[in-house]
């Protein structure tokens, strides 16, 4: 994937079909907002959530600034309890190296539980163009997945999606009752198609939530319950993780735990928290594979190094006013939402040159984000690096030239004050509401004042 | 479809000691000056007057349900209240003191052996109040999958092991030398279809909580 010239994302151009279906744009925004409260509630009902954010921050700088060291400790560690620990440059490189482990098991089956990495490196086609079956079961993982689509939203991935469309899918795929759309019924028929696949499975891939150097151990986080059932039945466990997954100590875990599924969810804590320590057993493995894939060049950014605190919660998505309107999808990247739009431009700057202006600035991420990334600060910093590489559109370099010269000027802006004031008196609608103005298609201007405030400052302030 | 030579296989990758290489002197290239880590200050975080209390609410809004006994024995009386319980074919138990199973782990070495039981009898180690969790040491366990394979699961707690919050827990458990453990929070659960909650998304549809008075 990485090989290969990406398209360039138009973030306007792509939201434009969801926002343009009010009943789905709404309901898509109300359904996040009632994850947002959710996670509003369960923030608030621990007074210390504020310092828990803090040392989550601290940690988490620590760590990534002392990166080599704790991967070292971590490989040392793991391997002592007899895990085996690879190391992969890129995404193809991690593609690679999952096949070569599949290839000496020969197995063309697999089961999959949630890991954004994965999806990162496109692992999915990779295997299934090498003849493996790969089944994900989280839920709604397994439906995106069925629909031929990839997740909308890192936490609920098929957020998009109604249930009636759940239920045609599954009438097709699974053989449910057509126009059945219950979400316990069709829960259900995903149960028992997924049990057979689990007791099929060969061997069980997960991500990683947490990698903990000091004991070489690694937490896996879910509610359904599909990691651990993926990775229970077979022999072989293949754990893939970005490198900044990692933190140094166990007791570190406490503060973790308690943020992610709070932030994510709403949740006190996910249904299950599993800490593996090595393979199951003498006759088991557990394969981690470590990733890099750009984090040690995000690493060496000042700027953005931060953003490698994220814990792939979901909070900033939930909360963002543009990304519950426009849906996931629109900003074409694994990881959408704000922390997207700093993560993808820093893989490659040209072709998601337009994700750090699906932003309003409102700054909401930053307050929910609870290892305190600075997003809407990271957003801001981004559009000054694509205007110095000159990545904007000329329209819009053309404008914000020209807005700069007049904001300079005190002469010029009250010229081009009063003549835009006169404007709007006199011109009739059809010069100001066309189709070449965009601001005033679903919008109007606003009534121009009788006077400027500098007029009528001279009128009663300077006698 | 690709099919392989047979000397491509079990072959380990060449890259992979490169790769390493790569990554560790990258980082290392790149010295970045940060602050000490943090320790979480316990007075700073918070603790309740009645944990047990704040379990039993947690544990609800989690979807598990609790129930009290005087005795391990008791266990089973509980259960047989429960209607699927009673039904149950395939029982396994960890705790056979407190409640018998009806199929032994014995020689199972292949754990797709369990892929039709009932319920799961397991013993938890200690209650979490502030998110209604126990935690579950993977050797009690005869197959870890017992756990998630199960219809149903029973977990048997004494009350008196309880902390409040998941710093005091990791305390708990900062030498563990297992395997595997986790933390159980509820049921097994799924909201992927338009964040309607269903109970029993791939484990157990229902979790029954049996604290034990001591």
């Amino acid at each position: 994937m990485s090989a290969t010239m990406l398209p360039i994302v138009d973030h306007p151009d792509a939201a434009k079909p969801f926002v343009n279906d009010p009943n789905r744009s709404r309901w898509h925004d109300q359904a996040l907002w009632f994850v947002r409260s959710k996670r509003d509630k369960q923030a608030h009902s621990i007074p210390e959530w504020e310092y828990l954010r803090d040392c989550a921050s601290r940690i988490k700088t620590h760590t990534i600034a002392n990166l080599a060291g704790y991967l070292e400790e971590f490989e040392k560690n793991a391997t002592a309890r007899g895990a085996t620990v690879h190391w992969a440059r890129d995404a193809e490189h991690h593609n690679e190296i999952v096949l070569n482990i599949l290839r000496q098991h020969h197995t063309h089956r697999i089961v999959k539980s949630k890991s954004m990495l994965t999806e990162e490196c496109g692992l999915n086609h990779y295997l299934e163009a090498n003849d493996v079956e790969v089944v994900d079961t989280d839920l709604g993982e397994r439906i995106v997945q069925l629909r031929g689509e990839t997740p909308s939203h890192i936490v609920l991935p098929a957020i998009h999606i109604k249930k009636e469309e759940v239920g045609d899918t599954f009438h097709q795929h699974l053989g449910t009752d057509d126009g059945a759309s219950d979400p316990s019924y069709l829960t259900e028929a995903a149960r028992s198609h997924l049990r057979d696949k689990f007791l099929a499975g060969e061997v069980g891939i997960t991500g990683v939530n947490f990698a903990i150097a000091e004991t070489g151990g690694i937490v896996v986080c879910t509610n359904e319950g599909n990691a651990d059932l993926g990775i229970s039945l077979p022999k072989v466990h293949i754990a893939c993780m970005g490198i900044e997954k990692l933190i140094p100590r166990q007791r570190d875990l406490g503060v973790f735990t308690r943020l992610l599924a709070r932030a994510a969810t709403g949740q006190p804590i996910t249904s299950y928290t599993s800490h593996f320590y090595g393979p199951r057993d003498a006759d088991s493995e557990l394969h981690i594979v470590l990733v890099d894939n750009g984090r040690t060049r995000l690493r060496e950014s000042e700027q953005f190094r931060a953003s490698m605190h994220c814990i792939r919660c979901g909070s900033c998505m939930n909360t963002c006013p543009v990304y519950r309107r426009s849906g996931g999808h629109s900003y074409r990247a694994t990881v959408p939402g704000p922390i997207g739009s700093v993560l993808s431009p820093t893989r490659d700057a040209e072709s998601y040159k337009s994700l750090p202006y699906a932003c309003s600035l409102c700054g909401s991420c930053t307050d929910v984000c609870p290892v305190k990334i600075p997003l809407h600060h990271q957003l801001l910093a981004w559009r000054g690096e694509l205007v110095g590489k000159k990545l904007l559109p000329w329209s819009k370099r053309m404008s914000m030239t020209m807005a700069s010269r007049i904001f300079q000027s005190p002469r010029l802006f009250n010229f081009t004050g009063s003549v835009g004031r006169t404007a709007l008196r006199v011109l009739p609608r059809w010069m100001t509401h066309n189709r070449f103005n965009k601001w005033t298609v679903a919008r109007d201007l606003p009534e121009p004042p009788k006077e400027t405030f500098h007029d009528w400052y001279r009128r009663h302030r300077s006698k | 479809m690709l099919f392989l030579e047979p000397d491509c296989m079990n072959q380990p990758l060449e890259a992979d000691t490169t790769a390493r290489r790569a990554i560790l002197d990258r980082l290392n290239t790149r010295t970045i000056s940060a602050p000490p880590l943090p320790d979480v200050d316990p007075s700073q975080v918070i603790t309740y007057d009645d944990p047990v209390q704040e379990f039993l609410d947690k544990l609800s809004l989690v979807g598990g349900e609790a129930t009290f006994v005087d005795a391990a024995p008791q266990a089973e009386e509980v259960l047989r209240q429960i209607p699927v319980f009673r039904e149950a074919k395939r029982v396994v138990s960890v705790f056979p003191e407190a409640v018998p199973g009806t199929m032994s782990t014995d020689g199972i070495d292949d754990p797709h052996a369990f892929a039709t039981i009932d319920w799961m009898i397991a013993r938890g180690e200690f209650m979490v109040a502030e998110n209604g969790a126990i935690w579950i040491d993977g050797n009690t366990l005869p197959h870890r999958v017992l756990l998630f394979i199960a219809q149903y699961l029973a977990i048997i707690v004494s009350q008196s092991q309880i902390v409040s919050n998941m710093h005091q827990a990791y305390d708990r458990i900062e030498n563990y030398d297992g395997r595997y453990g986790v933390f159980v929070s509820g049921p097994s659960k799924t909201a992927d279809i338009e964040q309607s909650l269903v109970l029993g998304a791939h484990g157990c549809r229902k979790l029954q909580v049996i604290i034990v008075r001591d």
